[in-house]
C-alpha cells in the first residue's frame, strides 16, 4: 500500500519549502532549528556530512591495515605456539579441509570490509557529480552497506568465544592477538562513516541534473 | 499563521531516506506505508503491537540476565573441562590494551541489547496504558533508536556457530542452558524490532 495515489509526481520536502526530521519524519517550516517532537537538529541537507563520511572512512581504512598485518589469534599447543593473521588463519583452515568456515571468515573479514570501503567511497563521490548508476541502485547500495556493516563484527566475536573457551591449561590455549583491536575499530569507524552519510543527497543530484524533466 | 504557511505540516510525511514528501494517510490494519520512491517503510501499524512488544521486551530482559549468568558452552578435551558464560566470552580480551575491546564486546552483546529493551519498556508501558508519556520518554526513545545498530546479539549468535565448528574437531563442545536461552533471545530481539512502528511511537509521544 502506498500513502498517496499511484503515479503522483513525487516532490521532496525541499521542493515544497519545508524541512523534515530524519528521525521521526515530522515536517517543520524552513528555518526551524530542532524538531519539536524528537529534538533532532533539523538540516535541509547536512552539508558537513561528506566531510565526516571521509574522515571516518579514512580512520576505518587506517585501522584495517594493522588489522591484517598483526596476528588475530595466537594458538598455543603442547608443542608449538602459532600466530595467525586473518588471511593466514583462513588459509590454515582450508588446509585442514574446513573450506566452508574458511570462506565465511574470508567473506566476513576481507571481502565485506573491502567492498564496504569501496561502496562508501563510491556513494560519497557519486553525490558530488552526475552518476551513471541510478538513484534506486545507489539507495539500495547504501541500505546494504548500512545493514551488512555490523556483520563484520562476527570475526571479533569468534575470537572472543574461541579464546575464552579454549583455555585447557597445558594442552591448548587460544588467545586474542593485537589485530582484533584494530579490526574492531575498523568496523566501528566504517559503521560511523556510513551513518554520517546523508542519503537524501542521492536523490538531490538527479533533480539538479534533469531539471524539470523529472516531474514530467 | 495560515496565510503565512500554506503547507499543512501535520498532514505531511517525509521519507527520512530520500526526502520525498507525501500526504499523510494512516494505513489500515495489516497495511504498511512505504515510500514510493525508495521503498523505505514509513508506517507499519499493528493491532495490539504495544502489548506484544511489552511482553517480548520483558522476556528479552529476563533472558539476557539469565543467559549472561548461566554457563554458556562447555569444552572437554583430554580430561580437562572448561565452561564459560557469555560474560566470560565477552571479557576474553583482558590483557593490556585489549581491555577496551573486552568492554566493547560486553556492551555490544549484553548491555546495549539490555538497555534497548529497558528503554522500550520505559517508553511503551505508559503509552499502551493510555497514561501520559513517562518523563524523559522522548530522550529515552531517542537513545534506544541511536543504540539500534550497536545491538549485536544476533551477530554473536552466528559467531558462536562459526567458533563451534572451528573448535569441534579439536575438542568436545557441550551446550549449557544459557546457549538455548541466547538462541531464543536472538529470535525475540528480531521480532521486537520488526513489530515496532517508530512513527506510531513518535506520534504517541507527541501528545503531551
Amino acid at each position: 500500500m502506498e500513502i498517496a495515489g499511484k503515479n503522483v509526481e513525487i516532490k521532496s520536502a525541499r521542493d515544497l519549502g519545508v524541512i523534515a526530521c530524519t528521525r521521526c519524519t515530522q515536517v517543520w517550516p524552513v528555518g526551524t532549528e530542532a524538531c519539536g517532537r524528537c529534538g533532532k537538529a533539523l538540516m535541509m541537507r547536512d552539508e558537513k556530512s561528506l566531510q565526516r563520511v571521509w574522515a571516518l572512512w579514512l580512520v576505518g581504512l587506517m585501522c584495517y591495515v594493522p588489522a591484517n598485518m598483526y596476528p588475530m589469534l595466537q594458538t598455543r599447543t603442547l608443542l608449538s605456539v602459532q600466530e595467525d593473521t586473518i588471511v593466514g588463519g583462513a588459509v590454515e583452515l582450508m588446509h585442514h579441509g574446513a573450506v566452508g568456515i574458511a570462506l565465511i571468515i574470508l567473506v566476513a573479514s576481507v571481502v565485506i570490509p573491502l567492498a564496504k570501503f569501496m561502496a562508501i567511497a563510491f556513494l560519497a563521490v557519486s553525490v558530488t557529480r552526475p552518476s551513471s548508476v541510478s538513484n534506486h541502485h545507489r539507495q539500495l547500495l547504501y541500505e546494504v552497506v548500512e545493514y551488512i556493516g555490523r556483520w563484520s563484527m562476527i570475526d571479533i566475536f569468534v575470537v572472543a568465544i574461541m579464546s575464552s573457551l579454549v583455555q585447557l591449561n597445558t594442552l591448548a590455549a587460544v588467545n586474542p592477538g593485537r589485530a582484533s583491536l584494530f579490526f574492531a575499530l575498523s568496523v566501528i569507524f566504517t559503521m560511523l562513516s556510513a551513518q554520517a552519510f546523508d542519503s537524501r543527497m542521492i536523490w538531490d543530484v538527479q533533480a539538479k541534473h534533469k531539471g524539470t524533466v523529472e516531474y514530467e | 499563521m495560515a496565510d503565512v504557511q500554506p503547507i499543512p505540516l501535520d498532514t505531511l510525511i517525509v521519507c527520512p531516506h530520500c526526502d520525498a514528501a507525501y500526504e499523510l494517510r494512516r494505513p489500515g490494519v495489516g497495511e504498511r506505508a512505504r515510500c514510493q520512491r525508495c521503498g523505505t517503510v514509513l508506517i507499519t501499524p499493528r493491532r495490539k503491537a504495544g502489548l506484544q512488544i511489552i511482553a517480548v521486551s520483558l522476556a528479552v530482559a529476563i533472558l539476557i540476565v539469565a543467559a549472561t549468568v548461566f554457563p554458556f558452552l562447555t569444552i572437554k578435551a583430554g580430561g580437562t573441562t572448561n565452561s564459560v558464560s557469555i560474560l566470560d566470552a565477552a571479557l576474553a580480551f583482558s590483557d593490556g590494551p585489549l581491555v577496551a575491546l573486552a568492554l566493547t564486546t560486553a556492551a555490544l552483546i549484553i548491555f546495549v541489547p539490555l538497555a534497548r529493551v529497558l528503554l522500550a519498556l520505559y517508553v511503551l508501558v505508559p503509552v499502551v496504558m493510555d497514561r501520559p508519556p513517562a518523563r524523559g520518554a522522548t530522550q529515552a526513545f531517542r537513545l534506544s533508536e541511536a543504540l539500534r545498530p550497536w545491538s549485536m546479539a544476533e551477530i554473536f549468535a552466528i559467531g558462536c556457530a562459526v567458533a563451534l565448528t572451528k573448535i569441534s574437531d579439536l575438542a568436545d563442545v557441550a551446550f549449557g542452558p544459557a546457549f538455548w536461552m541466547f538462541a531464543a533471545l536472538v529470535v525475540l530481539v528480531v521480532v521486537q524490532d520488526n513489530f515496532l512502528c517508530r512513527w506510531s511511537v513518535w506520534k504517541s509521544l507527541e501528545k503531551t
